[in-house]
């Protein structure tokens, strides 16, 4: 509260960011948020944003009509206030300045936030994804794979979970040994086990091969890994990075696996892009797209130059030919990058989601994203910027991977249980700082904080309003018919995913969802079929003495319904003003 | 009969037919005057039957003794036939490039096609033009210069082609009109016409103001003064403002097209290619562009209650796009299949739009383009962009817009041929040919144009412009280049939510009712 120096405005001007139009109200500033309220009493809009939402705040030069202030949001939302006194301007300025560069994880928003829950209920939402479960369902332990307890205590790797899966033939000296041999100690380790065919896919870091250098115990590392599947005599090794990045690292003592000193591999390049081009490349297509009266040739011209679809399509590709490699020729493959906790996780999660069903709906989607990024050392924090940062650290790899997604979603509509909201919200969440699922670097560092005692899980929020997430046409039985997808990887598939970076421009938006005029219409059924079920028990003859207590009961309620749904038909939106849906317009606080 | 010479092998047996996304069909190949057809003489197995009309070029490879035919559409469709015996293909690929040049328009499928329906309303009678300006209440006034005009006699020296419309009542209290022309015949030196400036004028009460939208830039307007033409000068027309909005001429649209098409049958799979070969071929400007006139004029009559006269060189072509698109955005009645058609009808075939020139080839025409342009198609893209951004707002869908185009480049049909009434007229279609509106408005047919989601809506609609609310129209463009099995499926699924959802209404209001009839019968018992 003590950088909080003015906290409220009057007569402050929002611009648009893409018209002319302005609408004034006034600015509070409280410790955790900014807030705008349109002084028009009538269709009084309110903008939330959170501090950790916050990117960079920038004071630009004195206007006649006031001091503008221009506040860029990690959710893609750009505001423009125009204070109409330099010193209020300042003020705001400078309390957002402290504000958003949190000096210590006690300062977060996750651990002032309370949902106004008990103890109880906070230790059973963390409950609600159980990483051990998760590997049993694949089939692990099992006679090719156990549970190792060497990484116990976190002494042979900091970054993975306790719990780690290697090959049965793994003993404790070749997985030391492997870890001794990989950048930051990350040897391979189970992540999915296809089931049908015993293959394996397995994640890990570079090894410090150098120019020469050799690792026996890595070399049977790979062996056991490949001798655990009867089903290939050899496994790939992917490496995701350019070949040039992987050549490169050499002369740093790191580098790729020598096909000489392995038998049996398939060493390939994949050719996914940096966390530095990463980020250089949204931050080329946030400029086109930020462009007022953008022009389409400079909107094509733009996109293309950002290479930011290339890269999307990049990790696509890495993830098609992972899952051909496990459930077309039945080979285990062995994924990394260099520490093996961006590109790694991006085509590990992808691929799996591609070749199982269980990831495509929404708890199993929870249980990818805790597996493959939380719990294997996605470096959130980091690349989130939760915390004072380290701009260099900084990078979309997690938004790249939710993209991914939702290319998939829009060539195979019917096969994911959720909708794009869910996977806005969950980027949202990812910056707000809000849950505890996403702080920190590693699960050590989240257990050092004492997360679960202290902050609450996302995913029973995301639980609990669930039926907004939901995609209306979702079949369960598309699985069946498509275990496992098969994405066309030709360019005109990838497309700009509009309701991700221009989430808040109201105006860019079709003025008509047909996801929510049929998410509607699918509760309504659902409201209609009971009232039917009503309606008939009541008017069946033969219980018509006992109907006359439930007819006066059962009409109300069933009144009641109907009346609930003639009310959402008639208050549909008018398309001059359709908001968007679950625009994820404001926090719960 | 003619078309015997043409047809030098009218049978061929053992044809493969490969087509994307399809099996394999062999079967036998024969040619009639109008269609290509191959039938694997099987019954559940689709046969293949192709207008003659429908075919933009074709192109010939030999292998051995194997000739191969690649056949490409005017929608866009590529097809391959395998023909054993160099002679047999030979003969074939000369007769399909023989019967689908046809000069003579008498000679056109639409002249020999008889319905296999029973028309029970007639197209030809459906859209007369005076029946569409009925609620005009200020007719009396524009009536007589309207009536010829109309019917496309247009006086010499003079603005051709001057139609109007009004915007209707329901949305602007201040009666404002729109109305489209050609350019004025100003020339050089500034020649002035008062009749056109009476007419003009006219149009406006006092104190009311209107805008001239020249869809040509300022130097083209000001080029055009040197071959006759001009635009108005505002001294001329003192309640007038003349706004210029460039938008690109016919002739680049054709090579907009070509390149547009090239792109999206490019198998290079290559994301920085496909990206730069969308530019380059302009067609999603030229979207953006035509949509934002389009607004530009909705706007100056909803917004600024003013009329508006919309006109480029002719009047016949960017001018029709941005009046009929205008018209969609304003008006409700124009979001229904009958006000769409009476809009196509009013605002294309009657306004003059030369669809005969303009469709006689489309994108995989190898010759020098003459007058084709794909100014109809672009328009429909158009109102396909509004439909992505208010999907809830037409009563039809995506597939009426697509049989548009395809009727447009080859049809059974006789509406879309000739160039303008008076051809028409000549053609003696009505007499001749079978009228599209005439099978489009059969119910069986309707069925298969309508939108689940429609619900009448009688709001101005304001699509938005910016270029990354605009969309490459797949199902046109990549109609024939990807499967759309699950795309399809969902779609259907989203129509089953919506028809169980009436069923269960339906189901609920007559419980209701039983209901209500059980307790009036039933209440003198209750109270013994």
């Amino acid at each position: 509260m003590e950088h909080i120096r003015t906290p409220k405005v009057e007569q402050v001007k929002l611009l648009d960011r893409f018209s002319n139009k302005s609408v004034t109200g006034t600015l509070h500033l409280t410790a955790t948020h900014l807030i705008f309220v349109e002084s028009n009493s009538t269709s009084a809009q309110e903008i939330w944003i959170l501090h950790h939402h916050i990117a960079s705040v920038e004071k630009l030069s004195l206007k006649t009509n006031g001091c503008p202030l221009l506040i860029q949001c990690r959710n893609f939302r750009l505001v423009h206030f125009v204070i109409p006194r330099e010193r209020d301007c300042h003020d705001i300025y400078s309390s957002l300045l402290r504000l958003l560069r949190p000096v210590s994880y006690d300062e977060l928003y996750a651990f002032s936030y309370n949902p106004k829950q008990n103890d109880q209920q906070r230790e059973e939402g963390w409950q609600l994804i159980d990483l051990a479960a998760e590997f049993e369902r694949m089939g692990v332990p099992c006679d090719q794979w156990q549970l190792t307890d060497v990484n116990r205590e976190y002494k042979v790797c900091k970054t993975y979970p306790r719990d780690l899966y290697v090959p049965i033939m793994a003993s404790k000296p070749i997985i030391v040994g492997s870890s001794k041999f990989r950048s930051k100690g990350r040897f391979p380790v189970l992540t999915y086990f296809y089931q049908e065919k015993k293959a394996a896919v397995c994640r890990c870091s570079q090894p410090l091969s150098g120019f020469s250098a050799r690792c026996l115990e890595d070399e049977h590392m790979l062996q056991a890994i490949s001798k655990a599947n009867h089903n290939s005599r050899y496994i790939y090794v992917m490496d995701t990075r350019p070949k040039l990045n992987a050549l490169a690292n050499r002369a740093a003592g790191k580098g790729y696996e020598n096909e000489d000193n392995y038998s049996n591999i398939r060493f390939q390049f994949v050719g996914i892009e940096n966390i530095h081009v990463m980020r250089g490349s949204l931050q080329k297509l946030l400029e086109v797209v930020g462009t007022r009266s953008l022009s389409m040739t400079d909107y094509l011209v733009g996109l293309e130059n950002s290479g930011w679809l290339r890269h999307i399509k990049a990790i696509m590709d890495a993830a098609i030919f992972l899952a051909k490699a496990v459930t077309v020729e039945g080979a285990s493959v062995l994924v990394h990058c260099s520490d093996g906790w961006d590109r790694t996780a991006q085509v590990c999660a992808l691929g799996s989601l591609l070749m199982d069903p269980y990831y495509r709906t929404i708890k199993g989607f929870m249980v990818l994203i805790e597996k493959d990024w939380i719990s294997f050392g996605h470096k959130f924090a980091d690349r989130c910027d939760q915390l004072d940062p380290d701009p260099k650290e900084v990078s979309p790899i997690f938004t790249q991977f939710l993209e991914c997604v939702w290319q998939l979603t829009e060539q195979f509509p019917q096969a994911f249980e959720f909708s794009e909201w869910f996977l806005i919200q969950i980027h949202e969440h990812v910056h707000s700082c809000q849950f505890g699922n996403f702080l920190g670097n590693s699960q050590r560092q989240r257990e050092d904080l004492q997360l679960k005692e202290r902050t609450y899980s996302l995913w029973a929020h995301l639980l609990s309003e669930k039926q907004n997430y939901l995609n209306p046409v979702y079949s369960p039985s598309f699985a069946e018919s498509h275990p496992v997808l098969e994405p066309s990887t030709q360019a005109y598939h990838f497309k700009f995913w509009r309701n991700m970076y221009h989430q808040y421009d109201r105006s860019m938006h079709p003025r008509q969802s047909i996801l929510k005029h049929v998410l509607t219409l699918k509760d309504s059924n659902r409201e209609l079929e009971g009232t039917v079920q009503a309606l008939k028990t009541v008017s069946s003859p033969q219980e018509f003495v006992q109907c006359e207590y439930i007819s006066t009961k059962g009409s109300s309620a069933t009144e009641n319904g109907y009346g609930e749904l003639m009310g959402s038909f008639g208050s549909k939106n008018e398309p001059g003003a359709v908001t968007l849906e679950f625009g994820v317009a404001r926090m719960t606080c | 009969m003619e078309f015997a010479e043409l047809i030098k092998t009218p049978r061929v047996d053992g044809v493969v037919l490969h087509r994307p996304f399809m099996p394999t069909v062999e079967g036998t190949l024969c040619l009639t005057g109008h269609h290509l057809i191959l039938s694997s003489r099987q019954d559940n197995t689709e046969e293949l039957w192709l207008l003659h009309a429908n075919i933009d070029s074709i192109e010939k490879r030999f292998v051995g003794s194997l000739g191969t035919i690649i056949v490409k559409c005017k929608d866009l469709r590529v097809i391959q036939l395998d023909i054993p015996g160099m002679e047999e293909c030979l003969n074939i690929a000369s007769s399909i490039e023989a019967l689908s040049t046809l000069d003579s328009v008498s000679l056109m499928y639409p002249f020999f096609y008889r319905p296999l329906f029973e028309v029970i309303e007639d197209g030809w009678q459906l859209f007369v033009p005076e029946e569409a300006f009925k609620d005009l209440e200020s007719m009396v006034l524009f009536y007589p210069w309207n009536e010829t005009t109309l019917f496309g006699l247009p006086k010499e020296d003079e603005e051709d082609n001057i139609a109007l419309w009004s915007a209707e009542s329901a949305f602007t209290v201040d009666e404002a009109v729109m109305m489209r022309a050609a350019q004025p015949l100003t020339g050089t030196n500034g020649r002035r016409c008062k009749e056109d400036e009476k007419l003009i004028n006219a149009t406006l009460c006092a104190g009311k103001r209107g805008y001239i939208i020249d869809t040509r830039t300022i130097a083209v307007a000001q080029q055009a003064k040197t071959r006759g033409g001009g635009f108005e000068q505002e001294a001329n027309y003192p309640q007038w403002r003349r706004i210029h909005k460039a938008i690109e001429r016919s002739n680049v649209l054709q090579d907009s097209l070509i390149k547009l098409v090239e792109a999206c049958n490019d198998q290079s799979h290559s994301m920085d290619r496909w990206l730069s070969k969308l530019e380059a071929s302009n067609w999603q400007s030229k979207v953006k562009e035509i949509l934002t006139t389009a607004c530009l004029a909705a706007q100056c009559i909803d917004r600024e209650g003013a009329s508006v006269l919309v006109h480029g060189t002719e009047g016949t072509d960017s001018t029709l796009q941005v009046t009929s698109l205008a018209q969609i955005i304003l008006d409700p009645a124009c979001r229904t299949i009958r006000g769409f058609e009476v809009l196509i009808e009013r605002e294309w075939l009657q306004a003059g739009h030369p669809f005969q020139q303009r469709c006689a080839q489309s994108a995989y025409s190898n010759g020098k383009p003459r007058s084709e342009a794909p100014v109809f198609l672009l328009f429909l893209d158009c109102v396909w962009q509004i439909l992505r951004q208010f999907p809830c707002s037409f009563q039809f869908n995506e597939n009426l817009l697509i049989m548009f185009f395809e009727h447009a480049y080859a049809s059974q049909f006789g509406t879309f041929l000739g160039n303008c009434v008076a051809e028409r007229v000549k053609l003696q279609l009505s007499q001749k040919t079978v009228s599209l509106w005439s099978w489009v408005n059969r119910p069986q047919e309707l069925e298969r144009f309508l939108n689940p989601l429609y619900e009448p809506n009688n709001l101005v609609i304001w699509p938005s412009v910016a270029p990354q609310s605009l969309l490459l129209w797949e199902g046109v463009f990549l109609r024939w280049n990807r499967s759309t099995k699950c795309l399809d499926e969902a779609c259907q699924e989203m129509v089953h939510i919506i028809e169980y959802n009436k069923e269960l209404q339906n189901k609920v209001n007559s419980l209701r009712r039983q209901l209500a009839q059980l307790e009036t019968e039933d209440s003198p018992l209750q109270t013994p």
